[in-house]
């Protein structure tokens, strides 16, 4: 076995014992990545230099300390619209061109003061604005169960890196599933902590009241490890919550007796594909087994959630993008005056799917819409948000698929839009709410590609949806199989 | 609602967006049938429903307004696309 398969929680424990060192770790990793990254495409950028420097200082501490942090000596990748000191962010544009950021997003600083390894920067959806990674500038990246097939998105290069073992573990940024739907789609775990768990800053923005960074992984056990790392209040991000972090890790004890499961009837309809929902009722009855109680419920405004989030995603998006004019950094046209050279610049440098959110959010909050879209959407959304505050007056946790479908192919949704939006349907409305949900393994298709059970959590409670997630995963071992990487 | 080429138009200098007589055509279709899906938000009635604020409640944050950055005009302006000294370099603005 490689050493690039090896979990966070393993890889941290051999090197606790000497067993191993990060720089052996890091160059397995390295080595994994040149074997099959020209295959998978998962990384934009590679800091191995930095990287190896990194892996020679974690061991150093390694040798004195007494209780070292579970990230010391880690690879991790981070998706590409992470701002990270002194290394290319590109965010999947062109717009930003080798944009080299002076400062870390806090949560970069945190992995790396706990001593992680930054192996590089994994390719997205331009801006995260997708759900196959195929609106990247660059390129597209590879489903590694099957290379025809897209990773999901946005987060998908992180995703595709967990899955290919191009890395011990990622974060990933979720705004309407792009951190659990990509999960899904490659066979991994994602956690999208509450709103406020995690600090945004210095994550590049794209829709502010729903962005939140997570854990993309091998296994739960990781993903409580990675959130204990990154969660906590930052002065710099005045919309991260004082709230006590729990020590996720320790939550994961096998105990769910008593605990109600909500099931919303309205997530298993139809345009569902039929071995999902039969993966996610398995996995229902899975979870009973070990105590858990079905709770019917509903969610009423479920079949608006789409509208409401291609509204309000798309109004914050074209107003955190109006940055980009090509005065402080990225790129800039010659203009015949200033109003000209703003819009060349930002024609040149935005791809069409960015182009249509900037123009679809433009237009809802223009006078004369702004009622009708922004503010009927902004109505709906706290309807939503209530229909999630009654279900959570009945039980403690929502159990859900991640997607309605596994990974389709690659080229299959490019040209129609509204289609690629519905992908995302049980996943947004979590962001519209603000709430923490989850997806891991629970099976696959006849064709072999990975199916995603969804678990979501009332508003601060990770600790309780990692614990049922862990307890599903120790009775199961899906989340153990690998993807043969073969040539298309 | 149909929206037309010259509401396109008029978005994309609001949104200062250079387009093509492709990408016009384009987006008005794309835009014209994602916004008739919205419309069934339409189908619900909200005149007595608030809009919604935050997710979770939340305070006014504050804390002390202390420098924690030292300055430095070199590590800013190094993704400049012009600069001149301790300045960035933009196209004239007044006439």
């Amino acid at each position: 076995m490689s050493l690039a398969q090896l979990t966070l929680h393993e890889a941290s424990d051999k090197l606790r014992k000497r067993e191993l060192t990060s720089v052996e770790l890091t160059e397995a990793v390295y080595q994994r990545i040149a074997d099959t990254d020209d295959k998978v495409h998962a990384y934009l950028t590679l800091a191995r230099e930095a990287a190896l420097e990194q892996a020679n200082r974690a061991d150093e501490k390694l040798k004195q300390a007494t209780d070292p942090a579970p990230l010391l000596g880690i690879p991790i990748a981070l998706k590409d619209n992470f701002l990270t000191k002194g290394l290319r962010t590109t965010c999947a544009s062109k717009i930003l061109g080798d944009f080299i950021p002076p400062y870390d997003a806090t949560t970069v600083d945190k992995v790396r003061s706990a001593g992680a390894v930054i192996i590089g920067k994994t390719n997205l959806d331009e801006f995260a604005m997708g759900s196959s990674v195929e609106n990247s500038a660059f390129f597209a990246t590879c489903n590694p169960w099957n290379l025809e097939r897209i990773p999901g998105g946005s987060s998908g290069g992180s995703a595709a890196a967990v899955a290919a073992d191009e890395c011990i573990a990622a974060l990933g940024t979720d705004t309407g599933g792009s951190i659990r739907q990509p999960a899904a789609c490659c066979g991994i775990v994602g956690l999208k902590p509450t709103y406020g768990r995690v600090s945004r800053y210095g994550i590049i923005a794209f829709a502010s009241s729903m962005d939140q960074v997570g854990p993309m992984t091998k296994d739960v056990r990781d993903a409580a490890l990675l959130l204990e790392a990154i969660a906590g209040q930052d002065p710099a991000d005045s919309t991260s919550i004082n709230s006590s972090v729990p020590r996720y890790s320790a939550a994961l004890n096998g105990d769910i007796k008593g605990l109600r499961l909500g099931i919303p009837k309205e997530y298993f309809v139809s345009g569902m594909q039929i071995e999902v929902g039969e993966a996610v009722r398995s996995a229902i009855r899975e979870l009973e087994k070990h105590g858990a109680v079905i709770e019917e419920i509903s969610l009423p405004h479920t079949e608006y959630a789409v509208a409401v989030y291609y509204i309000v995603a798309t109004a914050e998006a074209s107003s955190n993008l109006a940055r980009y004019d090509g005065m402080r950094f990225g790129r800039r046209a010659n203009g015949k005056d200033l109003i000209e050279t703003y819009m060349i610049s930002r024609d040149e440098g935005f791809g069409a799917e960015v182009k249509r959110r900037i123009m679809l959010g433009t237009y809802a909050l223009s006078a004369g819409y702004y009622d009708a879209y922004y503010l009927k959407a902004q109505r709906v959304r706290t309807l939503i948000r209530k229909d999630f505050d009654a279900a959570f007056g009945r039980c403690d946790v929502i159990v859900t698929p991640t997607a309605p479908t596994t990974a389709f192919r690659l080229g299959e949704k490019t040209q129609d839009p509204l289609q690629m939006y519905l992908s995302d349907i049980y996943t947004i409305s979590i962001n519209l709410a603000g709430l923490p949900a989850i997806s891991l393994p629970c099976g696959f298709d006849g064709e072999g590609m990975p199916i995603g059970l969804q678990i979501i959590g009332k508003h601060f409670d990770e600790a309780t949806i990692l614990r049922v997630a862990d307890t599903y995963e120790r009775a199961t071992e899906w989340h153990k199989k690998k993807p043969r990487i073969q040539d298309r | 609602m149909k929206l037309t080429r010259e509401g396109i138009d008029r978005v994309a200098v609001l949104a200062r967006l250079r387009l093509t007589p492709e990408e016009q055509a384009s987006l008005t279709e794309d835009l014209d049938h994602i916004l008739g899906y919205m419309e069934k938000l339409n189908q619900l009635d909200t005149a007595d429903v608030e809009p919604f604020n935050h997710a979770v409640n939340i305070e006014n944050t504050l804390r002390d307004d202390r420098v924690t950055n030292q300055p430095n005009a070199d590590a800013l302006l190094a993704n400049a696309p012009a600069r001149d000294a301790n300045f960035f370099k933009v196209p004239k603005i007044i006439e």
